[in-house]
């Protein structure tokens, strides 16, 4: 509520549609050319390791049980079991009905527990039930939410409700982090996507995430500068970091590579941590993992010797 | 227009990955007979690994009898275009073994089953049922002979496995792509790398992703030794060199046997 008392909810509106458009070409040029950047050697090996301790590790599947998530879990914690010196990843994240089994297969790893709320994907429920499901997750020991905007009612351009939303979660959400799905890929426009990110940070996001995973277009390069852009200048305006999660569509570590990248050269060293930058992936972290085996061990690596997840 | 204003049309005989035929992912090249062909690096022999992996599943699906389809149509292929060989110093003898050979491979893709294969006689009430399966994805060192290099891709490939091949004769190895790419293989199950083998074959030694290892045309008995060394880390089957070997010999089931693994299953006999 801090940051609303200072542009007043009646100016939502109004600031949203003021904040500068965003310049198309510019910003996928400037993504491309950032994912040109050659990173080799022991720069690849320690971008390597930040990588898999940024991961998110996800499942969020109608068949997921109790054991596919304890072996995650497990796979979270200790991602390459042949090599102690390999990191842990950030964090799990499940469905609210998983929390409790992730909870206890997590406990005293510090491997922060995820979970997806609000209604997830969709977010179309009333918010009596989103607030319930936000409140069900951190009590089972969710230390994270991931929540889902209304897209419809940004589209719509119900801007208060959407925060007013936001701002009744982040409460139900208590001492738990609170990640936003903005959902780009339905939001259709660049210009829409910062909206939707200073909505976000505006009514109390911790972290502003790209995507749910169920959509066609899922996390971009361009949409992430975009939305990095948006924390950076967030920070200046109001003095407080959020994170960034792009999530869904980044499968090896060529493309994990180029996201950092480009967070150094948008935002800079300060978000260059766990701590503020995630990658919402589950086929990424073996990727990942063969790519160290394959600067270990001088070999190129093969799946066949990591788990399926 | 005066014939001597026309330009001349140069050929760059590129790699073969995938289906396609890109330049080498380093920009290297080398000079084959006043022609420019790529020289692979080992980046080439990693994304030839992937297209191989990728493809290898399906192709182990198609049936037996499409496998050996597509293989008599690459001998149909050859058949027409067998003049392209001929500057390369390809005789009418070894261009006519040469489709020989590959019809005879062709035959064998559902036959192979039933001689490697079949029922068990067991002590107990079971059906004990053993067929062959192809490894894999095999990289080969092939020998320069076109006659050679056909002699160890097709028994590789006839029972599903696909190919990195690593071909000293940049230009009737790209020719014979060539016929592959226009013979309805699908891209990636005969991938051809060029340039020295004694660059890229360590590469592929070691890699976990290949699961056997022919060495069939390398001719320094070290480096085999060496090749066969980095394969035993993630346990491939090797195939050793043949320095002497004759490819207008019947090659007989060996080299078929050689890249195929038996899996063996026991069912309860119900009454």
């Amino acid at each position: 509520m801090t940051a609303t008392a200072s542009i007043g909810l009646s100016d939502l509106r109004s600031f949203l549609h003021g904040l500068p458009g965003v310049d198309k070409v510019g910003v996928e040029s400037r993504a491309a050319a950032l994912g040109t950047r050659s990173v080799k050697a022991s720069a690849k090996a320690s971008a390597i390791d930040l990588a898999i301790r940024m991961v998110d590790l996800t499942t969020l599947e109608g068949a997921d049980t109790p054991g596919k998530v304890r072996a995650l879990c497990a796979k979270g914690r200790r991602p390459d079991p042949a090599d102690p010196s390999c990191p842990a990843v950030a964090a799990i994240c499940v469905y609210p009905a998983m929390v409790p089994v992730a909870a206890a297969a997590l406990a005293g790893s510090g491997v922060h527990l995820a979970s997806v709320a609000t209604a997830f994907p969709s977010g179309q429920a009333p918010l009596e039930v989103k607030l319930a499901d936000t409140r069900a997750a951190v009590e089972a020991g969710a230390d994270e939410i991931d929540m889902v905007i209304s897209r419809g009612a940004f589209l719509a351009g119900e801007y208060n409700r959407v925060f007013d939303e936001i701002v009744a979660v982040k409460e139900a959400s208590g001492a738990a982090h609170l990640k936003v799905i903005l959902e780009t890929g339905e939001l259709a426009t660049y210009d829409n996507v910062r909206r939707a990110s200073w909505l976000a940070m505006l009514a109390g996001a911790d972290f502003i995430k790209t995507s749910t995973g169920k959509v066609a277009v899922n996390a971009t390069l361009p949409i992430t500068l975009v939305m990095l852009e948006a924390v950076r200048d967030y920070r200046i305006a109001y003095n407080r970091q959020v994170g960034v999660k792009p999530a869904g569509g980044i499968k090896n570590t060529k493309d994990a590579i180029k996201y950092l990248v480009t967070i150094n050269e948008t935002v800079g060293d300060d978000w260059l941590s766990p701590d503020w930058f995630r990658f919402g992936a589950s086929s990424l972290l073996n990727d990942l993992l063969m790519q160290r085996t394959r600067l270990t061990t001088g070999h190129y690596a093969g799946p066949d010797y990591f788990t399926l997840d | 227009m005066p014939k001597s204003a026309r330009l001349a049309v140069r050929k760059t005989y590129k790699l073969f990955i995938g289906g396609a035929f890109p330049r080498s992912e380093s920009g290297r090249t080398f000079v084959v007979n006043g022609d420019n062909a790529a020289l692979a690096s080992r980046k080439d022999a990693r994304d030839a690994v992937l297209a191989a992996r990728a493809a290898q599943p399906k192709w182990a699906g198609a049936t037996a009898y499409n496998r050996g389809q597509v293989l008599y149509r690459i001998a149909e292929m050859l058949e027409a275009r067998r003049r392209e060989f001929t500057p390369f110093g390809v005789k009418a003898d070894e261009m006519d073994a040469t489709i020989d050979r590959w019809v005879w491979y062709a035959g064998w893709s559902d036959k192979i089953a039933q001689v490697t294969g079949g029922a068990n006689p067991v002590a107990g009430p079971f059906f004990n049922i053993s067929s062959p399966e192809p490894t894999g994805v095999v990289a080969v060192v092939a020998p320069p002979s076109l006659l050679g290099l056909v002699s160890v891709i097709a028994p590789a490939v006839v029972t599903g496995n696909t190919v990195v091949v690593l071909a000293p004769e940049a230009q009737t190895a790209i020719t014979l792509a060539e016929v592959l790419a226009t013979s309805d293989v699908p891209g990636g199950v005969v991938n051809i790398l060029t340039g020295k083998y004694a660059e890229t074959a360590p590469w592929l030694a070691a890699h976990a992703d290949v699961n056997a290892l022919d060495l069939t045309g390398v001719e320094h008995a070290e480096l085999a030794a060496e090749l066969e060394r980095a394969a035993a880390g993630t346990l491939k089957r090797v195939i050793r060199p043949r320095p002497d070997a004759d490819f207008t010999a019947d090659p007989g089931l060996r080299p078929m046997t050689a890249l195929l693994e038996t899996k063996t299953v026991w069912h309860p006999k119900g009454e």
